[in-house]
């Protein structure tokens, strides 16, 4: 979906919307003794706001973590829907298991991440930092890059233009040549953001993008995801904390709790759901 | 100040000309002036400077590739000895044994030099920090090794002598040895800062600077760790290899003594006093640390009159003043004589502002 004065579409997705991108089934975590994710199953249709909520400890980072490779999931599935159903022959066509896959081939299969605890490259630019995130579209040839003039620079100018229109998007033009490291916390989740977005991701996983944000802030930030999701129709999984926050801007919401699954729906849903009330609240007398 | 001042409210219409090394006219002054300044060099110093000067530009090209594994992509090795004497030997050897031209002798200890370091950096796939030193430390004393003890390699003398440079049909002068050194080497150095620049300027030296920072993020972004590192193993000690095939056929006699670990102790001060993660900084580095010894002599020289201890013991000096100048810059200024350098500019860029 190409809108306004932008040139590139930011999301790599090809799977229309109301199909199903991302399916995680059985999917249980164990770290020693201690069940972090029980048999939990979660279906992300593509081109949704999907949050997922729970009290503290509960598994939502767990799960992400496991969707990007960075923990291996001991028993269960996740498959990542690369292709629209309608144009495989078969059944199963153009999915891939992520459980199997080293967290750099599952970014390279598009899904982008940004973590809980900020962790951009410190002493690098905002620009360097988003620049970084078109590595799985880039040739890094060193033999090529030693010489720069030709296809090195070339190449960085053209990577250059989409990285523009993320700063753009993302209001960070100010802070462009800046060290991220000096920048202020809100600023540094938004580049996070644009690192993630550079990637031109068919799956956006955000980790609690607003932690730790005033009001303004916060605003602010739903506002910048709302506006990727419009404007490039991208898919959004959610961690977040505030409520109000969930409940406003999720087309779906999920609920964890001792790492499983106790509650899904629309945001409505979920609110009525007494086992959700209960989890949150404590049983009722 | 003039020159200094324009750089501010200077505003780039294209990429194109933001990407340019020097993007102002002072800027570009300054590099024109810097190129008189080096080729009047020899003109100015007699032999004794000169081979001191031929010394750092050498120096310069190890420090060079040290810092893009150690200052930029984070891992820590202490072999850099160990790699110097393969890039060495290995140009000694294929000029001196197999008659090959000095020219692919070069080429082929950078590329050998490159594989060794890949075949060493492997232990950094699974180590971090200190471990990682101490395993690097290992690849310096099996790499002295098999230089004292392999017979077909140096018969087991552990040196072997080179003959004098001879390209395309060029060969040194006795008499102007060092000056046609010097222009060599300064050519060699510029290509080789030149190229050092254009990998961080890219995809490739960034995917390294992000291993750097935050290896978890890095790899979250699309990065392959173990490509990333190993590529950095290879590129640096390819440098390596380079600095350490010129060294032999500058000295035009090699032994393992001048690759023990004090060496790659001294490579590791080069680029903590110039700057982790800057060229730039390689090369201030390599510059005062190999004038520092002449220094600290000189100095002694001078203070010898008042304090005699100080030329009967002056090994114990040098080394005092090596390990200081480290801790000094260690505490004061962590990134070194590049930030110093930078910082004066600022200065008068914002002048008469302080900031």
């Amino acid at each position: 979906m190409r809108t306004r004065a932008y040139q590139h579409s930011l999301s790599g997705s090809t799977v229309p919307p109301g199909e199903s991108l991302l399916e995680i089934s059985e999917l249980s975590l164990r770290f020693g003794g201690v069940k972090a994710l029980t048999g939990v199953n979660v279906t992300v249709e593509s081109g949704t706001i999907h949050s997922i909520i729970g009290p503290n400890g509960a598994g939502k980072s767990s799960l992400l973590n496991c969707v990007s490779g960075l923990y291996k999931a001991t028993a269960g599935e996740i498959m990542l829907q690369t292709q629209s159903n309608q144009s495989g022959t078969t059944a199963g066509h153009g999915t891939k298991d992520l459980s199997k896959l080293p967290p750099h081939k599952i970014a390279r299969l598009g899904v982008a991440r940004s973590f809980q605890n900020i962790e951009l490259f410190d002493q690098l630019s905002v620009l360097d930092n988003i620049m970084l995130g078109r590595h799985i579209h880039i040739k890094k040839d060193p033999f090529i890059a030693m010489f720069w003039f030709g296809p090195a620079k070339r190449q960085e100018i053209r990577q250059r233009e989409l990285v523009e229109e993320v700063i753009h998007l993302l209001k960070l033009q100010e802070y462009r040549n800046q060290p991220v490291g000096a920048l202020a916390y809100g600023i540094q989740k938004r580049v996070e953001l644009g690192r993630a977005l550079a990637m031109q991701p068919a799956l956006l996983l955000l980790d609690e993008p607003m932690a730790g944000m005033n009001v303004e802030e916060k605003e602010d930030m739903a506002r910048y995801i709302l506006d990727i999701h419009e404007l490039a129709g991208l898919t959004v999984v959610l961690i977040e904390h505030d409520m109000s926050v969930v409940m406003d801007i999720s087309n779906r919401v999920t609920v964890l709790d001792f790492g499983k699954v106790i509650g899904e729906g629309t945001p409505d849903e979920v609110m009525a759901n007494p086992k959700v009330i209960e989890a949150y609240l404590g049983a009722g007398e | 100040m003039v020159m200094a001042a324009v750089q501010t409210g200077r505003y780039h219409r294209s990429y194109k000309s933001e990407l340019r090394l020097w993007k102002t006219t002072p800027q570009i002054t300054r590099m024109v002036i810097l190129a008189i300044v080096l080729v009047l060099i020899p003109l100015v110093f007699d032999n004794y400077w000169m081979a001191l000067v031929n010394t750092a530009l050498i120096a310069s090209i190890g420090a060079i590739g040290l810092n893009i594994l150690v200052g930029f992509t984070g891992q820590i090795s202490l072999g850099q000895g160990g790699f110097l004497a393969v890039g060495a030997f290995t140009s000694a050897i294929l000029t001196d044994r197999m008659g090959v031209p000095v020219f692919f002798s070069v080429l082929g200890a950078v590329l050998l030099t490159a594989a060794v370091g890949m075949i060493f950096g492997l232990p950094a796939l699974r180590l971090k920090g200190l471990y990682l030193a101490i395993a690097t430390l290992a690849s310096q004393m099996v790499i002295i090794f098999v230089v004292r003890r392999w017979d077909f390699l140096t018969e087991g003398q552990g040196f072997v002598d080179v003959r004098r440079l001879e390209v395309f049909g060029f060969s040194i002068e006795r008499a102007n040895f060092e000056q046609q050194w010097y222009m060599i080497l300064l050519v060699i150095t510029i290509f080789a800062a030149f190229i050092a620049t254009n990998i961080f300027r890219t995809g490739v030296g960034r995917s390294f600077m992000a291993v750097r920072d935050q290896d978890i993020a890095a790899s979250a972004i699309g990065v392959n760790l173990t490509r990333a590192k190993i590529t950095a193993f290879g590129v640096s000690n390819g440098f390596v290899g380079l600095a350490g095939a010129l060294m032999a056929h500058y000295t035009e006699i090699i032994s393992w003594e001048r690759f023990t670990l004090d060496v790659s102790i001294q490579y590791l001060a080069m680029i903590i006093v110039g700057g982790l993660g800057s060229v730039a900084g390689s090369i201030y580095g390599a510059t005062f640390i190999t004038f520092l010894p002449v220094l600290t002599r000189m100095m002694a020289d001078e203070l010898g009159g008042v304090a005699p201890t100080l030329r009967q013991q002056l090994p114990a000096f040098e080394h005092a003043i090596f390990g200081l100048t480290i801790i000094v810059f260690l505490i004061l200024e962590p990134k070194g004589l590049n930030r110093i350098w930078e910082r004066i500019k600022e200065y008068f860029r914002y002048w008469p502002f302080r900031y």
